[in-house]
């Protein structure tokens, strides 16, 4: 709406850059493959407090989701066991402004792949 | 100018409009954005309408005499009155108004006389948009389009009634209530009072109907008021239904949609296997469909103007051809259905005082749609600037509201008209100049954004007592510059605070008086408005 | 200590041994982030669930570290393996140190 919602205003990059270091200690610098992991979250969050999103990489033992436009990036870290039925998983999480959500796979073969998707986070108000 | 109100109308008849015979074996009549219009209206169509990305410079974003040489519209004729903005006091008062529901059976009944079992579908923003519709909470217009007897509907205004009492009407609506990206937002999965997908039998041809509701409602409107539903575009469970509708035997499948048209041609070129797509929300009435790949997309503009009839030829599971008629209902032409007449007239009585008064006069053009400003935003940003004593003042970039000619009584019904919402409150709050960038700033990449998907369907937000440049072709936080003070021609300080009034913010809580009455005393303080050329908005970029 | 947690889990009764099921869990949780504050400015301190795990018969399905980013009223949905009858397991694990516990067998049909 348009009545007087706070706004966070972070610089961006320091957060990005923050989520690089933060991914760099996951995967222990390692390279980053861009196949082999699906991120999916909506183009624009239809409220910020609670973003469906859905990470899966086939064949992973691990995936890590960052926010790298809020002010502490980590989200989540999911673990598969041998009884996970694929390596999927969905929740939702608070996103503090339009950013890019960013997953991170460990493969079983020590590989890593990564996916990131854009969510817009919008003030909203008008329509047709 | 000069148009005489007889010699316009000789040369159109009923049956000319309607057009005869029937081609193929299936018929769609497509109806939808009525925003609650029972009777006749004005509408003036959009001066401008910027398109972006992929979009610039083609359809739906022409206007004016590019629209007309775009579908061959001779200038002065009907089509020309109907679908372009030029002239249109002077052509308005030759042809008259256009619309209303009793004509609008007419037309149906019409091509029922043809094809009795043709599909009547209704594209939504149905009960909202007027007094009536606001005091009866939607009742005036599920009564009147019931007695149409329509086979499905999906929606967007709907669910500001907020979500028990869609409720209540969907559970006893006597067609379909589609849509299937209207999911229950606590687990995820499809709602169950709205079905995905609906089958229908016509012509010996399995035809399947599926709803696509508006995907950003809880960001457009106040998602506090229906907090049961997660919407979206689900372009990927739309593809799941194709594929499910056609392994049940379905040989056509429509889309009944509300994702306005740029979302439309995008979601066609993604999802395969939509034969037609019946589109909504942005309000654009089209003379013909748009083709991406093999599906065909008819638009089928707002507020009651326009029953877009498709007829198909529908062989072995295939659509091999069709023929189109964006069909004009100009009221004074086409005869009112008596039945359809008398109930409306009886949802309207018990409201007559109050509907007919007058509050004032009109001397310009009162119109709403267009990117920028229209004249009647102009009306109600005045209305706020001096009932709510503040320095700025914001109106929504709806799509709605019919418009009113120089000369024209303002009567409550016509306020209405352009206000009637669930959320009114005219609020008065300070915001900061940074604030109130960032507002401009997202709005702005709600319509310009290149990427179809991120937009909302809407126009820019309206202001008064501010003044500012646009480069439509900027990313967001780039596009808005040289914010204005009109009132002292100073610069907006980023750090100052400003007194900013407003309505229909989507935020729960907003208190204020509603809206409608803020521009009910502004009107009678005035006694006649009069609206001078707005040039406080400069646009670039296109 | 949170209150009024309240787990509550989608997991079919009946199975084909060797199925892979979709399960869904929600739980009624704030989730304080330790980011807001309160009106006197005051930092409100972080409560929110930690972790959440799913394990069939003992063997894990998945394991979850959450962070403050996680909404109010934690939602997963993912797949498991369900091998034999058995019993599901669901765990969430509270800053406060509660730890509530969900099960749900499932008989093989
Ligand atoms: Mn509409
Ligand atoms: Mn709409």
């Amino acid at each position: 709406g348009l009545g007087a919602a706070a706004m966070m205003v972070l610089p961006l990059r320091a957060n990005a850059s923050a989520t690089d270091d933060l991914i760099a200690e996951f995967t222990g610098g390692a390279d980053l493959a861009d196949t082999g992991i699906t991120l999916t979250a909506p183009e624009i969050a239809e409220n910020g407090n609670t973003v469906p999103i859905e990470v899966s990489a086939p064949g992973a033992s691990e995936i890590v989701v960052f926010a790298t436009g809020n002010p502490v990036p980590p989200v989540a870290q999911f673990s598969f066991g041998p009884l996970a039925g694929s390596q999927t998983a969905a929740t939702r999480i608070r996103l503090a402004k339009t950013q890019d959500v960013v997953a991170v796979a460990r493969m079983a073969d020590g590989s890593f792949a990564r996916a990131t998707q854009l969510v817009k986070v919008t003030i909203g108000g008008c329509g047709g | 100018g000069g148009w005489s109100r007889l010699a316009a109308q000789q040369r159109l008849t009923q049956d000319d409009l309607i057009g005869g015979g029937s081609f193929g074996n299936v018929t769609l009549i497509h109806l939808t954005d009525l925003h609650a219009q029972l009777t006749p209206i004005y509408f003036r169509e959009p001066e401008i309408n910027i398109g972006v990305g992929a979009n610039a410079g083609v359809v739906p974003h022409l206007t004016g005499a590019d629209f007309r040489r775009r579908y061959g519209i001779d200038d002065g004729s009907p089509a020309h009155y109907a679908l372009t903005y030029d002239d249109f006091t002077a052509l308005a008062q030759g042809y008259g108004r256009m619309g209303g529901v009793d004509r609008i059976a007419t037309v149906v009944n019409a091509i029922r006389a043809d094809r009795p079992d043709a599909l009547l579908l209704d594209g939504g923003d149905t009960w909202q948009g007027s007094y009536t519709c606001h005091h009866t909470a939607g009742q005036d217009m599920v009564n009147v389009m019931s007695a149409l007897k329509p086979d499905a509907m999906t929606f967007h205004w709907e669910f500001t009634l907020g979500s028990e009492r869609v409720h209540e009407i969907v559970q006893g609506l006597p067609y379909a209530a589609l849509g299937q990206n209207i999911f229950d937002a606590e687990w995820d999965e499809p709602a169950e009072l709205f079905k995905p997908y609906e089958f229908f039998e016509t012509g010996g041809v399995q035809v399947a109907v599926i709803g696509q509701a508006f995907p950003y409602m809880p960001i457009a409107n106040p998602g506090w008021m229906f907090p049961e539903y997660s919407f979206g575009i689900r372009d990927e469970h739309m593809q799941q239904m194709v594929d499910e509708v056609r392994a049940k035997g379905a040989e056509l499948v429509v889309c009944l949609s509300h994702n306005g048209l740029d979302v439309d041609k995008k979601m066609a070129g993604i999802v395969t296997g939509i034969d037609v797509i019946l589109s909504g929300h942005t309000h654009d009435a089209l003379p013909e469909p748009v083709q991406v790949g093999d599906t065909i997309i008819v638009a089928s503009g707002s507020h009651g103007k326009f029953v877009s009839r498709v007829d198909l030829d529908v062989r072995d599971g295939r659509m091999m051809g069709f023929r189109h008629r964006l069909i004009p209902v100009f009221s004074d032409v086409i005869a009112p259905d008596a039945d359809i007449a008398a109930l409306i007239e009886a949802q309207r009585a018990p409201f007559r005082p109050q509907l007919t008064e007058v509050i004032g006069q009109t001397d310009s053009l009162l119109y709403r749609r267009g990117n920028f400003n229209g004249s009647w935003d102009d009306v109600i940003c005045d209305a706020l600037l001096s009932e709510r004593e503040a320095q700025i003042a914001l109106s929504p970039g709806v799509r709605w509201g019919p418009s009113l000619l120089p000369g024209q009584d303002i009567t409550r019904e016509d306020i209405f008209g352009v206000t009637a919402i669930s959320y009114p409150e005219a609020y008065r709050t300070e915001m900061k100049g940074e604030f109130l960038k960032i507002v401009l700033e997202d709005v702005a990449d709600n319509i310009f954004n290149p990427d179809p998907y991120y937009q909302q369907g809407g126009d820019m937000v309206r202001t008064g007592g501010l003044g500012y440049r646009i480069d439509v072709s900027q990313p967001q936080g780039a596009r808005i510059s040289d914010m204005t003070l009109l009132a002292t021609g100073a610069p907006i300080d980023a750090s100052s605070s400003y007194v900013v009034a407003g309505w229909a913010s989507v935020n729960e809580g907003t208190e204020g008086p509603p809206i409608w009455e803020v521009v009910e005393n502004h009107i009678r303080e005035l006694g006649s408005v009069r609206v001078e050329p707005n040039t406080s908005v400069e646009v670039s970029g296109i | 200590m949170a209150t009024g947690v309240k787990p509550r889990v989608k997991v079919p009764a009946t199975v084909a041994a060797g199925e892979t099921i979709t399960i869904k869990t929600l739980i009624s949780h704030n989730m304080e982030s330790g980011q807001r504050k309160d009106k006197e400015g005051n930092t409100i301190p972080r409560s929110i669930i930690n972790r959440f795990t799913c394990a069939f018969n003992g063997e894990t399905v998945i394991d979850v570290a959450m962070e403050p980013a996680i909404s109010t009223n934690p939602y997963f949905q993912f797949e498991a393996k369900v091998p034999e009858a058995g019993e599901f397991v669901f765990t969430w694990y509270d800053d406060d140190g509660s730890v509530y516990e969900e099960k749900k067998t499932i008989a093989i049909g």
